[in-house]
């Protein structure tokens, strides 16, 4: 008796959800995998907002080629397994021209191989390197390179003629992977590691770790992470008496990060994209344009939220997407990957992107600016301050 | 006995059905995420025989599961290569432990053949649960929770923390794991099918043995446990030793699950060992009825199945807290019952009489 | 010797966090001998609600204002989840708790988004640190560490002083007795709930602009908690203190040896370690556990 009665669930259970898919409309049909809740929310959701916005605009418009787009975000909570099954879904089920994301290094490498098996082209909104290299034929991605970020912060300790620096970075791809690229790439400037620790990305309170590196002699800071740990680091280095300056990753390109910070954010000096500073940069600059109309859109559109990155590596994925189409003139995968990646010139909110057969990511080391805080806001780094970021006197 | 077989002839027609279902409809794609959830199902059947059978809760499970997981993964990408010389890989490599395949992009890999992981594995966890069986059972109520539980975090903070279990990216390219030549357990679309049904086939044994040892010595020992350990215990059985030997089984369950599905997705990452996972696991037992291995493995079904498929959106885990709250308030026997209606009845009357009497 | 004071002073600090949630659990426990799963979802709310009310009211109004709210929600919660249960078993207590807890979580996702808050501080700013002799420390840890201490003396004098303290450890001696007495048990744990859930939020207020408060930010300090609660024995407040500065400065001086990353390893394999060989605590009386059921 109580088995028929589980018999009979199942069986409803498969008649609601093998319900045959309705017949597709003429729509372009575009995934995207987006770790929108979970640890990884803070990049998934700015990444909903930007696309949702971005293909709205592009449907009033009249879509691509004609056809509207057919948006399809699918919430990974930022786990694997869950990036693996979406990513079958839409590529088996629901035969998308393309997928947009997953946020998150490692579900991206979980589905590095179906997109190629897949024949689907992939538009990573994660910054690991081994994303695109070795490059997959299929596999692009938005955010600039670690590495590059990693230049430009030990170019500056160079300029500011420091030797010795003390590396944080938090126990997540992001802080792992700048992690690697600052001990393979300090030497070579002429840097040593005096001080090398790995923090909990939920931490509450970094005092100790801070102390730790303060202890070890290191004149500068570089701290590696994305979450709101690293608004901690900085806050505590300040009170615990270190006044030496601190780099923080592109991953601090986010104001509510300096606004939890407080004081201690001022002349904290990171490389980013220019949407932080989209306001102030000089108006013939060629990402001007680009930057301002989205920076406005978005802030209009979710208010309060500002405008980070994150959401513009969404934002340029489909920003390329469109652009490789339109190239190709056509809506059949293989024309719109060769398309992409024969892409020049392309402005985006990260940069001005390149593509070519080895080239996946299109950025280079002029994607980024060095960038400070000012006054509770970011500014351009000016070259000639740089003797010191000097911090606030202590009471 | 022969109740039993039809039930599990019963459940193996539904399983065809399904497939045979997606077939017609063309909608095979599905398989994919049935064949996940087969995997989860096997930990769950584990699992509901230790919280349901042998009155153990454990907030721990997906440790299990992940430790499977990520030492399969472990052992089947890291290159070996570069120790070739070594005599302890030499020795590995003659006792046919070794296996050289070729990477996505061409380079050479010597790693542990998919069998051999999965045995290390397996049995490793076996032994792990086997240690700290013994002094977490000792314990009852809240500190069982909080012990289960804190060995849950335990491995999550280790397999975070771990820069050569990829840290928080997990491990990606995991090779597909051929179990007998041409039956492979991999992600490509062309298994897709024969995956579905060594899935479903391995939890079908899995349930098999479990309903066997049920209706066995051991499966009454269990009942008199679960319903008063005291006398059970005065009687003569020895509680720890079946309490152990259930927490040890069920830990292996989920090995196997967590081993299984990482060579079937190609990739795991720390969300697998994350503490909303084992409870999840918890839900879905707690759902089809704590003691109820069928009500547990159509639950799991169901609500895994929907869950992988995304059909719940941005609400995925508020979902299950929902469910979980609402089961566990108004039908803490589990949803899967013939007196679900009757319990209504009573509440209501309950409710009406209060009224009345106020 | 300064080095080994800013680390002592670290762990000072985390240990004030841990002892704040851990004070909360052990107040529930005693009235109804359940531990509330969700108790670091009340700290998280609130931070919350106290930085959404920060907008329209000074910072003090908006603080006692989100504890009071925080107060009203913990009591519906016991009303609505709990109140109407029949001698519920631990297990589904446990269940339903975190049943809770996921659903407030959840809910503060969809209500607040994913990003971070913090309360400005008290008195300066971040970056404001009073130097002790080469030991800098940040004055919104003498505000939690004050305000903590406080709150431990009032609940001391609440519990043994006020009819309602008395009333409520008499719930948590015996219950039957307690009711026999003409005492209210049920609403007891309704006012359980409204106290800890007060001094949750209250200590949400304080450790927001040290920590940041998010909304997945309560499970995390639940964590601590109980492993607080656990190490000093649970019910008891004042050992749970002790068992939090301890294991703060622990954790302190883990990073020395450990990678940091390890850290809360460290301090639940202690927790383990003490389950396994003194489940009454780490203060707690060997003869009483004798009578407990662990």
């Amino acid at each position: 008796m109580k088995f028929a009665q589980i018999l009979s669930a199942l069986m409803f259970m498969v008649v609601v959800s093998v319900s045959p898919v309705l017949a597709a409309k003429d729509t372009v049909k575009i995934g995207a995998l987006l770790a929108v809740t979970g640890p990884a929310s803070f990049l998934g959701a700015p990444e909903a907002r930007s696309l949702e916005m971005l293909v709205a605009g592009i449907n009033k418009k009249g879509g691509l080629k004609g056809k509207q787009i057919e948006l399809i975000i699918k919430d990974t909570g930022a786990s694997t397994e869950k990036a693996v099954s979406f990513a079958k879904q839409l590529i088996d089920e629901e035969k998308v021209l393309a997928i947009i994301g997953p946020s998150t290094s490692g579900e991206t490498m979980g589905i590095k191989k179906l997109a190629e098996e897949g024949k689907t082209i992939l538009l990573s909104c994660a910054a690991a390197e081994a994303i695109v290299n070795p490059v997959g034929k299929y596999v692009f991605k938005t955010p600039q390179k670690d590495s590059d970020a990693v230049i430009k912060i030990l170019d500056q300790i160079k300029k500011m003629k420091l030797t010795k620096i003390g590396v944080l970075s938090s126990n997540s791809g992001f802080g792992n992977a700048g992690k690697g690229q600052i001990e393979k790439l300090a030497s070579g400037h002429g840097l040593t590691i005096v001080s090398n620790e790995v923090y909990d990305k939920s931490a509450n309170d970094l005092t100790g770790e801070v102390t730790k590196v303060k202890a070890s002699g290191a004149e500068a800071i570089i701290n590696w992470s994305i979450e709101p740990a690293q608004a901690i680091i900085i806050k505590n280095a300040r009170q615990i008496g270190f006044t030496g300056p601190i780099f923080q990753s592109h991953g601090f390109g986010n104001i509510k990060y300096v606004e939890a910070a407080g004081a201690a954010a001022e002349g904290v000096m990171f490389p980013a994209g220019r949407l932080l500073i989209a306001d102030v940069l000089p108006k013939n600059h060629p990402q001007k344009t680009v930057l301002v109309n989205y920076k406005k859109d978005y802030e209009t559109k979710f208010k309060p939220d500002a405008a980070s990155t994150f959401g513009g590596h969404a934002y340029d994925a489909m920003l390329i997407l469109q652009k490789g189409i339109e190239k190709a003139n056509s809506l059949d995968k293989e024309a719109v990957r060769t398309a992409i990646e024969g892409l020049q010139g392309i402005v985006g909110t990260g940069g001005v992107f390149n593509f070519s057969a080895t080239d996946h990511n299109g950025l280079g080391l002029d994607a980024f600016e060095m960038l400070t805080v000012k006054n509770g806001k970011f500014t351009m780094l000016e070259q000639k301050v740089e003797k010191k970021a000097a911090p606030k006197k202590k009471k | 006995m022969s109740a039993k077989f039809i039930q599990i002839f019963g459940f193996a027609v539904t399983i065809v059905a399904i497939q045979v279902f997606t077939q017609l409809t063309d909608s095979s794609f599905h398989l994919t995420q049935f064949t996940m959830t087969a995997y989860y199902s096997l930990l769950v059947i584990g699992l509901c025989m230790l919280i349901g059978y042998a009155g153990q809760i454990s907030l721990g499970h997906a440790g299990f599961f992940a430790i499977g997981g990520y030492m399969s993964a472990f052992l089947t990408t890291h290159n070996l290569a570069a120790m070739k010389g070594t005599p302890f890989i030499a020795l590995l490599s003659k006792l046919g432990l070794l296996v050289e395949r070729k990477d996505l992009y061409g380079g050479e890999l010597l790693a542990f053949h998919p069998w051999s992981a999965c045995i290390l594995s397996v049995c490793t966890v076996l032994v792990i649960a086997y240690v700290i069986g013994g002094p977490v059972l000792k314990l009852k109520g809240h500190y069982l929770a909080m012990a289960t539980l804190g060995f849950g975090i335990i491995i999550y903070r280790i397999v975070l923390g771990t820069s050569s279990l990829g840290a928080a990216d997990g491990i990606s390219g995991v090779p597909g794991f051929s179990i007998f030549p041409g039956v492979m357990i991999g992600g490509s679309g062309s298994g897709r099918i024969l995956n579905y049904y060594v899935a479903w086939g391995i939890v079908i044994a899995g349930m098999t043995f479990l309903l066997n040892l049920i209706g066995s010595r051991v499966g009454r020992a269990l009942s008199a446990i679960h319903g008063a350990e005291d006398a059970a215990e005065a009687m003569g059985i020895p509680t720890a030793n079946y309490k152990l030997r259930v927490f040890v089984l069920s830990a292996g369950f989920a090995a196997v699950a967590g081993v299984l599905l990482t060579h079937y997705n190609g990739s795991i990452g720390p969300s697998e060992a994350s503490v909303m996972k084992s409870v999840r696991y918890v839900a879905i037992v707690a759902i089809g009825g704590m003691t109820s291995l069928w009500g547990a493995i159509s639950m799991s079904l169901i609500l895994n199945y929907f869950s992988l498929r995304g059909s719940f959106g941005t609400y995925d885990d508020a979902v299950f807290g929902v469910i979980l709250i609402l089961i566990m308030l108004f039908a803490p026997d589990g949803l899967i019952r013939k007196q679900v209606l009757g319990d209504l009845k009573s509440y209501l009357k309950r409710i009406r009489s209060k009224a009345v009497a106020s | 010797m300064e080095l080994l004071l800013q680390y002592i002073v670290a762990g000072v600090t985390y240990g004030t966090i841990y002892a704040i949630v851990a004070i909360g659990f052990n107040i529930i426990y005693n009235t109804t001998g359940i531990i509330n799963f969700a108790q670091g979802e009340f700290v998280m709310l609130g931070g919350m609600t106290a930085f959404t009310l920060k907008e329209y009211l000074p910072l003090p109004v908006a603080i006692i204002s989100a504890v009071i709210i925080t107060m009203i929600i913990g009591a519906l919660i016991e009303i609505v989840f709990i109140r109407w249960l029949h001698k519920p078993s631990v297990l589904r207590m446990i269940i339903i708790t975190i049943g809770l807890s996921i659903l407030i979580r959840e809910t503060a996702l969809h209500i607040w988004g994913e990003g971070v808050t913090a309360l400005p501080y008290f008195t300066g700013t971040s970056v404001t640190s009073v130097n002790l002799g080469g030991v800098f420390v940040s004055p919104q840890v003498f505000w939690a560490v004050g305000i903590s201490s406080i709150m431990v003396i009032l609940l001391g004098i609440f519990f043994n002083f006020t009819l309602l303290g008395k009333q409520m450890r008499a719930c948590s001696a015996n219950r039957e007795a307690a009711r026999l007495c003409g005492i209210s048990t049920r609403n007891m744990v309704t006012f359980s709930f409204m106290l800890s859930a007060g001094i949750g939020a209250l200590g949400g207020c304080i450790v927001s602009p040290i920590t940041y408060i998010q909304y997945d930010s309560g499970s995390q300090l639940a964590i601590k908690g109980f492993t607080v609660a656990i190490l000093g024995g649970l019910g008891n407040s004042t050992a749970a203190v002790a068992a939090a500065m301890i294991l703060g400065i622990l954790e302190s001086f883990s990073i020395w040896a450990l990678p940091a990353a390890y850290k809360d390893v460290v301090s639940i394999a202690i927790m383990l370690i003490i389950l396994f060989v003194k489940p009454s605590g780490l203060f707690g009386n060997a003869a009483a556990a004798r009578l407990k059921e662990y």
